[in-house]
């Protein structure tokens, strides 16, 4: 095959823009996917096969057959799990990644979240640290992100964002009637409650129409495709340039190097099996972080025997994603309104400033419940089955309200993705190996913030409450998995430089949440988008300049 | 085979018919090889398996779990989805049976359903991990999408008060005036 210019290695939030920024600037790329091309027309609205329901699997990959994972109890005991288990910590193998089925919360992290060891220093054990790059330094790409993608929402509510030049390009959609009973409460609390930042159409936007409202949206691919992910904004762009090719059920085995330590390309399975090659003068990592970390830790050669980018053995570690925890509340009024997507007003008044605990986490309501997610969320003491349960669900299911928000996690190296030395998947790659756990302190502010949903929903009415607390023996990654392979200005201690370069192999990248130094109080995806944008130009620049050919 | 109408389409009765003869032919074809109306379970499993389904969601004003098709969800994930769960199924439903004919004489489905209530609540003591395996997927099937057999004509989301077919298509906005940006 043809050698090109940029091998970019998965189609999700990162990947795509990536693919689009080089292409646009010129460049041959060749986009790896290793899951398939979804449409609307997959959305099929099923409430036990999606990508957050997966009771009967993963609506977008990866299959059940031939992907297995493994993770390590606190007595050291292997358990293999397929992708449609909890601790798989699944995101997605699809063209749009995450973002083809996402809820689409579009957040920018606060200033404060990039300077997390400065604001609070070290707790014991944690690894916690700055980032090498500042709020203002991403705010440009953040605006970026916020136009190309498309965001509607709106921020004037609440004093507590970072400083940004334009306000979103769209209006939120109009409040639904859990807004209209969380948005007085939170007032009276001395709060400050606004409308999610969201990655979908409120207003015709990029010649795609609206949000219709539907119950299925957190897990579900768009029926109308008025949600916006990388499947349907800027992956389009990049292949009308003529410069990227999308290559779909591909999937990277390792990133070749050279008698110089450079990479070469990229070896590959494709989707017939066969095993092939692509020379490329560069190779950008895309493939979220748990895998990301897979393939540098597979990429062994003579000169990087425990794997590419990994001689400090920094590869894999910081694992992190957010610990979820909230409160239901129970009221004696109908709060349901049947109208999508749910989730609608947030608060970001806890994400710093709790006396003595670092860090904290955006509060929201939850995305519309399906029936199936009420059988288990029914007020304490309910039975849990037999005609008490069956009148339960048709007394409460229209009659509660759930408050929850992702806190932030303080990060420990010792939370981290390896390779299993037993397993392998489908095509006999060694699998990732999840294990060890974030700082403790991570479950005293979730607690809190746990408390404070509660108290939200009983200023709002509610007769009763059940807090939602996990304290889970293991990383809780999953969706928002991030931070294995560090973005720092050490390479000692970090993996990739301010432009996601790695340390030593200049011409490869790793852009996607692996580079995350910490996770924020919300959810990644918009400042995933931003260090794409960010790093993408970069390595433009460079490539104008210096040039990586070899 | 069928009379039209002026218009020389099906009439709306026709079309449910023909609908109905073509399901029940393809659910025929499912079956070679097999008796019954089942994929995995034999007919005695499937009696005793519908009185625990019934006794976790009974039935009231609205249908029990068998009668909103739950037993056809279970059945069918159980050669699918549900493959590995096989023997759990095999041997919990014969250890129902057993308690059953223990303590009352007969076969699980011929008691009362007070007596059905009684084998049923000592089965999620005596074997909880197979009791709660057929509460989900009892669960499941009653709650969830009716694509896959269980909450048959969505008789689950009517009850708790879900438009079915839903409502869609209520952007609030008017979309000539396009986008504000």
């Amino acid at each position: 095959m043809n050698r090109v210019n940029a091998v970019v290695i998965g189609a999700g939030a990162a990947g795509g823009i990536v693919a689009k920024e080089l292409a646009v600037a010129g460049l041959s790329v060749v986009l790896l996917e290793r899951g398939k091309w979804y449409t609307a027309y997959d959305c099929r609205k099923d409430d036990l096969r999606n990508q957050r329901t997966t009771l009967l699997g993963n609506a977008f990959g990866p299959e059940d057959d031939g992907n297995p994972r493994v993770w390590l109890d606190v007595k050291g005991v292997p358990h293999t799990v397929l992708p449609s288990e909890g601790s798989y910590q699944n995101n997605a193998a699809c063209v749009g990644g995450g973002t083809l089925s996402y809820g689409a919360q579009a957040w920018r992290y606060l200033p404060q979240d990039f300077r997390m060891r400065s604001t609070y220093g070290v707790p014991t054990g944690s690894s916690l640290e700055d980032w090498p790059i500042s709020y203002d330094d991403l705010e440009p790409f953040y605006e970026k992100a916020e136009y190309e993608i498309g965001i509607s929402g709106d921020y004037s509510g609440t004093p507590f964002h970072g400083p940004r030049k334009r306000p979103l390009p769209m209006p939120p959609l109009p409040p639904g009637r859990e807004f209209s009973i969380l948005e007085p409460a939170a007032r009276r609390l001395g709060l400050h409650p606004f409308h999610i930042p969201m990655a979908r159409n409120s207003v015709p936007y990029n010649g795609r129409g609206p949000c219709m409202r539907c119950r299925w949206c957190c897990g579900f691919a768009c029926e109308v495709d008025a949600k916006n992910g990388s499947q349907n904004t800027v992956i389009p762009i990049a292949l009308n340039t003529g410069n990227c090719e999308l290559r779909t059920e591909c999937m990277a085995r390792e990133i070749l190097t050279d008698d110089r330590g450079r990479a070469s390309g990229v070896s590959y399975f494709d989707a017939q099996g066969h095993l092939r090659q692509q020379l490329s003068d560069i190779v950008v990592v895309s493939g979220c972080a748990t895998e990301s970390a897979r393939l540098l830790l597979n990429s062994k050669s003579r000169l990087f025997p425990a794997g590419l980018g990994n001689r400090h053995d920094q590869v894999g570690r910081n694992l992190q994603g957010h610990l979820y925890t909230g409160a239901v509340g129970y009221f004696d009024f109908d709060t349901y309104d049947d109208v999508g997507p749910g989730a609608s007003i947030a608060i970001t008044d806890y994400n710093h400033g709790t006396p003595g605990l670092p860090g904290g986490g955006m509060l929201a309501n939850e995305f519309i419940r399906l029936p199936i997610h009420m059988i288990d969320r029914l007020p304490p003491g309910t039975p849990s089955w037999g005609l008490a349960h069956k009148q339960a669900m048709r007394h409460w299911h229209k009659r509660s309200i759930v408050i929850m928000g992702p806190t932030q996690q303080i990060p420990t190296a010792n939370a981290r993705v390896t390779l299993d030395p037993a397993v392998t998947d489908k095509w006999g790659l060694p699998v990732v190996r999840i294990s060890g756990n974030v700082h403790p302190v991570t479950f005293d502010i979730a607690e809190l913030q746990a408390k404070r949903a509660d108290a939200w929903l009983k200023e709002a009415g509610a007769i009763s409450t059940s807090l939602m607390v996990y304290k889970p023996d293991l990383v809780n990654a999953g969706q928002h998995q991030a931070g294995t392979c560090r973005m720092g200005n050490d390479p000692q201690s970090s993996v990739v430089n301010r432009n996601c370069q790695i340390h030593d192999v200049d011409n490869v990248f790793v852009i996607d949440s692996s580079v995350h130094v910490n996770n924020g109080g919300f959810n990644p995806v918009l400042t995933i988008m931003a260090i794409a944008y960010f790093a993408s130009g970069a390595l433009v620049r460079n490539w104008k300049g210096t040039g990586f050919r070899s | 085979m069928f009379s039209r109408s002026k218009a020389g389409r099906l009439t709306r009765r026709q079309f449910v018919a023909a609908g109905a003869l073509g399901s029940a032919a393809i659910a025929v074809g499912c079956n070679r090889g097999k008796q019954g109306n089942w994929e995995f379970l034999s007919e005695e499993q499937a009696r005793t398996l519908a009185s625990i389904c019934d006794q976790i969601v009974p039935a009231d004003e609205f249908p029990s779990a068998s009668q909103a098709g739950v037993l056809t969800y279970i059945d069918r994930q159980l050669i699918r989805h549900y493959r590995r769960h096989q023997d759990a199924y095999r041997s919990g439903l014969e250890q129902a049976q057993a308690s059953s004919r223990r303590r009352f004489g007969n076969d699980l489905a011929s008691l009362s359903q007070r007596q059905q209530l009684d084998v049923v609540s000592d089965l999620s003591q005596q074997n909880r991990p197979f009791f709660e395996l057929v509460r989900s997927h009892t669960l499941e099937g009653y709650y969830g999408s009716p694509r896959h057999g269980g909450n048959r004509d969505a008789v689950s989301w009517r009850m708790l008060g879900l438009a079915e077919p839903p409502d869609l298509g209520r952007a609030q906005y008017d979309l000539r005036k396009g986008s504000p940006s």
